[in-house]
C-alpha cells in the first residue's frame, strides 16, 4: 500500500554534530584555505596556469550550485511531491552561490591572462573583436558578473529563506508563494546561466561563438547537481542520517533523472558538434578542430564514452538505480565526468597541443571545493535537512515508484 | 483472415475457463491476492477499475520482460539505421555531399537516433500487446454478468483452469475462504455457445 506513514526519528532530521558530516565547515575551511595556500605558492612563476585551473574548479562549484538552483526551480513549478525529502539539500547547495562570487575574484584578477580580449593592444590590431566590444570589455563584464551574482543569491536565499520558515510556521502558503516565484525565477535563471557561460568560458576563445553553449553548460549542471545530491544523501545516509527518510524510491528517481540529463547533455553536445561540423565555417570549426587532434583527441573521446555512452547503459537498468553502492559509483564517475568537461572546455585554450595537468588544477580544486563544502556544511548545520514542516512531506516520505 | 488469425493469441480449449471472484475493496483484494499467490498459483490475474498501486507486489509478479523487448528493437532500429545510410552513402549511390567523406557518420546520428526511437516505441507496444495476449476478440471473462462491475466498484481475481495447481473446488474453496463476496465458474471456449455463468456462491447483499 502506498499512504502509510513510517515512523522516523526525529535526530535523522538534523546533521550529526561530530564526524566529517558534523565538522565539514571546519574541514572544509581548513582544506580550502590550506589548498588555496599552496595553490599561491605552486604558483609563482606560473600565474596563467593557476587561472586556468582555479577557473574549471570554479565551474565545476558553480555548475552544482546553479544546478541546484535548477532543480528547487523547477521543483516547484512542477508542484513536485517524491522530491521534497531532498529538496533541502538543494536549497542549501544553491544558497553557497552568494559565496562562489568572492571564488569568482581570482578569475577577474586573472582576467589579463584568461581573456585575451582585455587587451586593448589585441583589440587593436583584431577586427572581429573591435566589432564585439560592445559586449566584450572589462567594465561590461564585471557588471554582469555582478549581476548574475545578485540574482542567483536573491533567488537561492529567497528560497531556502521561504522554506525555512515553513519549518518553523508550517504556513502552507508559503508553498504557494514558492510556487508563484519559480515561474519568473525560470526565466532570470536561463538568462543568466547564458550569459554567464557566454561571459566566463566562451569568451576564453574571443572569435569562437555556438548559440547553443548556454544550453551545454546548463545540461553539464544538472548533471553535475544530481551527482552532487545523489553523493551527498547516500553519504549523509552513511553517517546515519535520514536513514528511514530517503527510500530507494527517491534514489531510484534521482538516479532516473542523472539518466535522463546525461541523455540530455549527449543530445546538446552532439547538436552543437553536428551543425558547426556540417556547416564548416572557420570561425566556429576553431573549436572542434583544436580538440579532435594532438593530445585533445583522445580527451574528446574519452568525453563521448564517458559523458555518455558507459553512463547510458551503466544507468539504464532499474536495478542500477535503485541499489545505493551502484548509484554512488554512477553519480561519482558523473561528477568525474563533469570535471573532464570543463577541463575539455577552458584547457585548450591554454594548452593547445595537448592536457598537461598540472598539480595546480588538483590544489585549486581542493581549494574551491573546501571553501564550497565548507560554506554547504554551515548552512546544513544551521536548520533541518529536510522541509519538516512542508504540508506534502507525508506524501514525499510514502512515495513509491508504480 | 487466416494471417489475421494466426496474429491472434488463442486461450485453451476448455471446458471451464476458470474461476472469478469478486471483492468488496482493494483492502480484501490484496489479502487475498497474498492468499492465492502464497497457495502457489501462476495461471492467475488481478482486475481492478483503477490501478491499485502495489498490487504487482500482492501478486507476486516478477519483473516485466517488456523492457528488454525495448531495449532489444531500439539497437535494431538504431543499428539499422545507420547499416542503411552506410551502404546507400558508400555502395549503393556514393555521392559527394558539400566535400563530406561518404562515411559521414555525424551526418547519419540523426537518422540512426530517429530509428532507435522508433524501432524502441513499436517494441513498447507490440510487446505489450504481445505480453498481454492482445489482441484477443473475446474473453472468456466477459461471458459474466458480475464480471461487469470491474469498471465501476468490483475488484476481481480470475485463476484459469490450465494453472498446474487449479482444481474446481479447492480454489472455489481457497476464493471464498480469501473473502469473496462471490465465486463464478467460467465456462471455457468450448462450451462458450449458450453463455452465462453458473452461479456458485451467491452474493451476501
Amino acid at each position: 500500500m502506498s499512504q502509510h506513514a513510517r515512523s522516523v526519528s526525529e535526530q535523522q532530521f538534523y546533521l550529526p554534530s561530530s564526524g566529517w558530516w558534523g565538522n565539514l565547515r571546519v574541514i572544509g575551511l581548513a582544506v580550502g584555505v590550506i589548498a588555496a595556500a599552496v595553490s599561491a605558492l605552486l604558483a609563482a612563476g606560473n600565474e596563467t596556469q593557476l587561472y586556468y585551473s582555479w577557473l574549471v574548479a570554479f565551474l565545476f562549484f558553480l555548475s552544482i550550485g546553479l544546478g541546484s538552483l535548477f532543480f528547487v526551480l523547477i521543483h516547484h513549478a512542477s508542484k513536485a511531491g517524491w522530491g521534497i525529502v531532498v529538496r533541502r539539500l538543494a536549497e542549501c547547495t544553491a544558497a553557497c552561490l552568494p559565496a562562489l562570487l568572492l571564488l569568482f575574484v581570482p578569475v577577474y584578477l586573472g582576467r589579463a591572462d584568461l581573456y585575451h580580449w582585455t587587451d586593448a593592444e589585441a583589440v587593436a590590431h583584431d577586427h572581429v573583436l573591435q566589432n564585439k566590444v560592445a559586449y566584450l570589455n572589462v567594465g561590461g563584464f564585471v557588471v554582469r558578473a555582478l549581476v548574475y551574482f545578485a540574482l542567483w543569491s536573491f533567488l537561492a536565499l529567497l528560497f531556502l529563506r521561504l522554506s525555512r520558515r515553513q519549518d518553523a510556521t508550517a504556513d502552507e502558503r508559503l508553498s504557494r508563494q514558492m510556487i508563484r516565484w519559480s515561474g519568473p525565477a525560470i526565466l532570470i535563471f536561463a538568462l543568466t546561466l547564458t550569459f554567464a557561460s557566454f561571459d566566463w568560458i566562451m569568451s576564453l576563445d574571443p572569435h569562437w561563438y555556438s548559440t547553443i553553449f548556454g544550453v551545454y553548460f546548463f545540461a553539464g549542471s544538472v548533471v553535475a547537481c544530481f551527482a552532487f545530491l545523489s553523493v551527498i544523501t547516500l553519504t549523509l545516509q552513511q553517517a546515519g542520517c535520514l536513514r528511514d527518510v530517503l527510500t530507494q524510491e527517491h534514489f531510484h528517481d534521482l538516479g532516473k533523472l542523472l539518466f535522463a540529463f546525461t541523455v540530455f547533455w549527449a543530445y546538446i553536445a552532439f547538436s552543437q558538434f553536428l551543425l558547426i561540423w556540417y556547416g564548416n565555417l572557420p570561425e566556429e570549426t576553431s573549436f572542434f578542430f583544436g580538440r579532435l587532434q594532438g593530445g585533445w583527441l583522445a580527451v574528446s573521446r574519452l568525453l563521448a564514452v564517458g559523458h555518455f555512452v558507459i553512463p547510458f547503459f551503466f544507468l539504464m537498468p532499474r536495478s542500477v538505480k535503485r541499489r545505493r553502492p551502484l548509484l554512488l559509483a554512477g553519480a561519482a564517475w558523473m561528477l568525474l565526468m563533469h570535471w573532464l568537461d570543463l577541463y575539455w572546455l577552458v584547457m585548450p585554450n591554454l594548452h593547445g597541443e595537448g592536457p598537461r595537468f598540472s598539480l595546480l588544477d588538483l590544489t585549486c580544486m581542493l581549494a574551491v571545493g573546501g571553501l564550497f563544502l565548507a560554506v554547504l556544511g554551515t548552512l546544513l548545520r544551521s536548520g533541518a535537512l529536510v522541509p519538516i514542516r512542508d504540508p506534502r512531506l507525508l506524501e514525499s516520505l510514502s512515495f513509491e515508484n508504480s | 483472415m487466416a494471417v489475421i488469425d494466426l496474429l491472434v493469441p488463442k486461450l485453451p480449449d476448455t471446458e471451464v475457463y476458470g474461476a472469478l471472484a469478486r471483492f468488496p475493496t482493494t483492502r480484501a483484494l490484496y489479502r487475498a491476492c497474498e492468499q492465492v499467490r502464497d497457495a502457489g498459483y501462476t495461471r492467475w490475474d488481478a482486475h481492478t477499475p483503477f490501478p491499485v498501486h502495489g498490487l504487482e507486489r500482492a501478486m507476486g509478479l516478477p519483473s516485466s520482460k517488456l523492457p528488454y523487448i525495448v531495449l532489444a528493437t531500439g539497437l535494431g532500429g538504431a543499428a539499422l539505421g545507420f547499416l542503411l545510410q552506410t551502404w546507400v552513402h558508400t555502395s549503393a549511390y556514393p555521392l559527394v555531399i558539400s566535400g563530406k567523406p561518404l562515411l559521414a557518420w555525424p551526418a547519419f546520428i540523426p537518422v540512426t537516433f530517429e530509428l532507435g526511437v522508433l524501432g524502441a516505441a513499436l517494441g513498447a507496444v507490440i510487446g505489450m500487446l504481445a505480453l498481454n495476449k492482445l489482441p484477443m476478440y473475446y474473453h472468456p471473462l466477459f461471458r459474466s454478468r458480475a464480471f461487469e462491475r470491474v469498471t465501476d466498484d468490483g475488484f476481481f481475481i480470475s485463476i484459469e483452469a490450465w494453472d498446474p495447481r487449479f482444481d474446481l473446488d479447492k480454489t472455489v474453496a481457497l476464493l471464498r475462504a480469501s473473502g469473496a463476496e462471490e465465486v463464478e465458474i467460467i465456462p471455457g471456449e468450448r462450451s462458450a455457445v449458450a453463455g452465462g455463468g453458473a452461479e456458485v456462491e451467491g452474493g451476501r447483499g
